[in-house]
């Protein structure tokens, strides 16, 4: 009741504006999405004529049926699975090594180990001596290309310090009177305690992985070996869908129609596996920018 | 002696840091170790250490070259207008967003505004094709609805920054808003309550309260921002770039790329990549300084 009695006219003036802003905003945002999924489902004559706005025209699935009838669009997928665990792996054990003895403050030398990690925020080698040191081990044109030069990162390493610097030291000192050494410890107290930041590292690089397609492009030119994002930059970006997809189609016309559809369908295909995830991980990924904000 | 001693007790972390270390010597200090390269006339077979030393005759080459301002002229300008329209949105965004009085409501526009950070720029760069395909594609049929003719966007120069940076503003807005909402929640509630019994309406506690509470994080941001300003992605700008448009969508990065690997010529290419990072690194310092001045915090 205060709050009523104290409302301002120009606070009233400002809500509605900040709703219609919002509004806004969210619906530029939600749209193109939509559409997305209701032009994946329309008969491709119906998108060229321009009649889809709200709702699916002239229901068809054929779009899928070509995708999901295509092998390379499977191998992608696999690929990427197979690409994104590993590099999960890799990526939260290769920090939590790192970020563990970091947040230890009898640490001897901490500061100089942590200087080793912080460098490489600001200064790196560049596209070409990275590439040139991939190629110096032999590593092109395998899986190790793919996930391993941008599996750790020292952002990740700061973030998952200030989660270990936040577990209380009397729990170590306790276990260290017990005669539990240091790596019992870890293994048996500290992970156990760390779920909530494992699963923002697991997250992090699971995204950063499935999402890249800059390291596939420079490093594997063997097509069994493309993640699911060089797969579909062939078909969106390049306009070449795989052979299998258009096979039954013989005018150009026609062919280029069944493109556009294969094209909307990809899509979502593609983002689907992580726009359905991130509400139910959303939470996950919010503290994990938080922690990372807390000054390090 | 007792450093010596503490040092021994704890061997077991520095067991654990080995992996790690060794990790970021051979992957990030190993290509810095190679940066050389652009001062030398590097030949796979003589190797990084073998081959001779030129000194700066490929950034010669790079600023003689006949492509060199136009290249310059397009990073800038991207990134510049870039930074000018997509920083401030997200501070904008989060302030109105924390003026949502509903939770609910204030819940589900921030899931639908994070929901593009998870798409990837591979589908990005679809989206905005097919969105801008000139017989297909939605912003056409929408200027045919009005009478206008179809535009060839992805083939006009001038659409590509446009392009770009409204992309980014869509992909990136959303998630940009958390740590300005952290930082929001982090401001004294009696600070607004004070506020509004000496009758301050939400224009002047949003200036007043918000927008001085979450300056140090603005700076912060800001600073990093500007110490990015070269990197301007190569990933969206590579997707988006057609021989059509290249007058404008051939920044430094994908410059590198076709010079380096699709060409190999490796030190002149190294030559370019290190320019852009020397300019990054003058701008990082510059406004890091002037921030420290200005506002009293800055990153170092």
């Amino acid at each position: 009741m205060f709050q009523m009695k104290r409302k301002l006219k120009s606070d009233i003036a400002f809500d509605v504006a900040n709703f219609i802003v919002l509004g806004g905003f969210t619906l530029m945002i939600l749209y193109p999405l939509y559409f997305i999924v209701i032009a994946s489902i329309s008969d491709p004559n119906q998108i060229y004529a321009g009649n889809v706005w709200l709702w699916p025209k002239s229901i068809t699935f054929d779009g899928y049926r070509r995708i999901f009838s295509d092998n390379t669009i499977w191998i992608g997928y696999r690929n990427s699975l197979f690409y994104a665990a590993l590099a999960a792996v890799i990526s939260s054990v290769l920090t939590v090594m790192a970020a563990y003895p970091l947040s230890r403050k009898d640490l001897y030398g901490r500061n100089a180990f942590m200087m080793i990690f912080v460098v490489t925020l600001f200064f790196n080698g560049g596209i070409i001596p990275t590439y040139l040191l991939v190629k110096n081990l032999h590593m092109i044109n395998t899986i190790w290309a793919v996930v391993l030069p941008g599996a750790v990162d020292a952002f990740a390493i700061i973030i998952a310090r200030t989660f270990f610097q936040s577990l209380p030291d009397e729990l170590r000192e306790a276990a260290a009177i017990d005669g539990c050494t240091n790596l019992r410890y870890i293994w048996s107290i500290v992970v156990p305690l760390s779920k909530p930041i494992i699963a923002v590292l697991v997250l992090l690089a699971v995204v950063r992985q499935w999402n890249g397609f800059f390291d596939a492009l420079i490093y594997v030119n063997d097509s069994s070996l493309y993640p699911l994002q060089l797969i579909l930059r062939n078909i969106l970006i390049q306009n070449q869908p795989s052979g299998d997809m258009l096979t039954d189609i013989t005018t150009l016309v026609a062919q280029q129609k069944v493109t556009e559809l294969i094209k909307f369908g990809v899509i979502i295909v593609a983002a689907l596996p992580l726009l359905t995830l991130y509400p139910l991980l959303q939470r996950y990924f919010v503290k994990g920018v938080m922690i990372g904000s807390v000054k390090g | 002696m007792r450093k010596l001693k503490a040092a021994r007790k704890n061997w077991e972390l520095y067991l654990l840091l080995i992996l790690p270390v060794a990790y970021f010597i051979i992957f990030r200090y190993v290509p810095m170790y190679g940066v050389q390269i652009a001062f030398k006339d590097f030949t796979p077979r003589a190797g990084i250490w073998g081959s001779p030393w030129v000194g700066f005759q490929y950034f010669r080459e790079f600023f003689e070259s006949y492509n060199f301002w136009t290249i310059i002229k397009n990073t800038v300008l991207l990134s510049l207008l870039n930074l000018l329209i997509s920083f401030p949105i997200p501070v904008i965004i989060a302030i109105l967003l924390n003026q949502l009085a509903r939770e609910k409501l204030k819940k589900f526009v921030q899931t639908v505004i994070y929901a593009p950070y998870f798409i990837s720029t591979v589908v990005l760069a679809g989206m905005i094709i097919v969105f801008l395909s000139p017989n297909s594609g939605l912003i056409n049929h929408l200027i045919g609805a009005f009478g206008g003719e179809p535009v060839l966007f992805m083939s006009e120069a001038g659409w590509f920054r446009p392009i770009y940076i409204l992309s980014t503003v869509w992909q990136e807005t959303g998630f940009a808003t958390i740590i300005y909402l952290a930082a929001l929640a982090g401001i004294d509630p009696h600070l607004h309550e004070a506020a509004v019994v000496d009758g301050a309406n939400k224009w002047q506690r949003i200036r007043h309260i918000d927008l001085t509470g979450i300056l140090p994080t603005i700076t912060v941001l800001f600073i990093l921002a500007v110490g990015n300003l070269m990197n301007v992605g190569f990933e969206k700008a590579f997707l988006l770039q057609t021989d059509l448009n290249i007058d404008a969508s051939e920044i430094i990065s994908t410059y590198v790329y076709k010079i380096g690997i699709q060409r190999a010529q490796y030190s002149f290419s190294a030559a370019i990549g290190l320019f852009n990072a020397a300019i990054n690194l003058v701008l990082l310092l510059i406004v890091n300084r002037t921030a420290k001045k200005i506002s009293g915090n800055g990153l170092f």
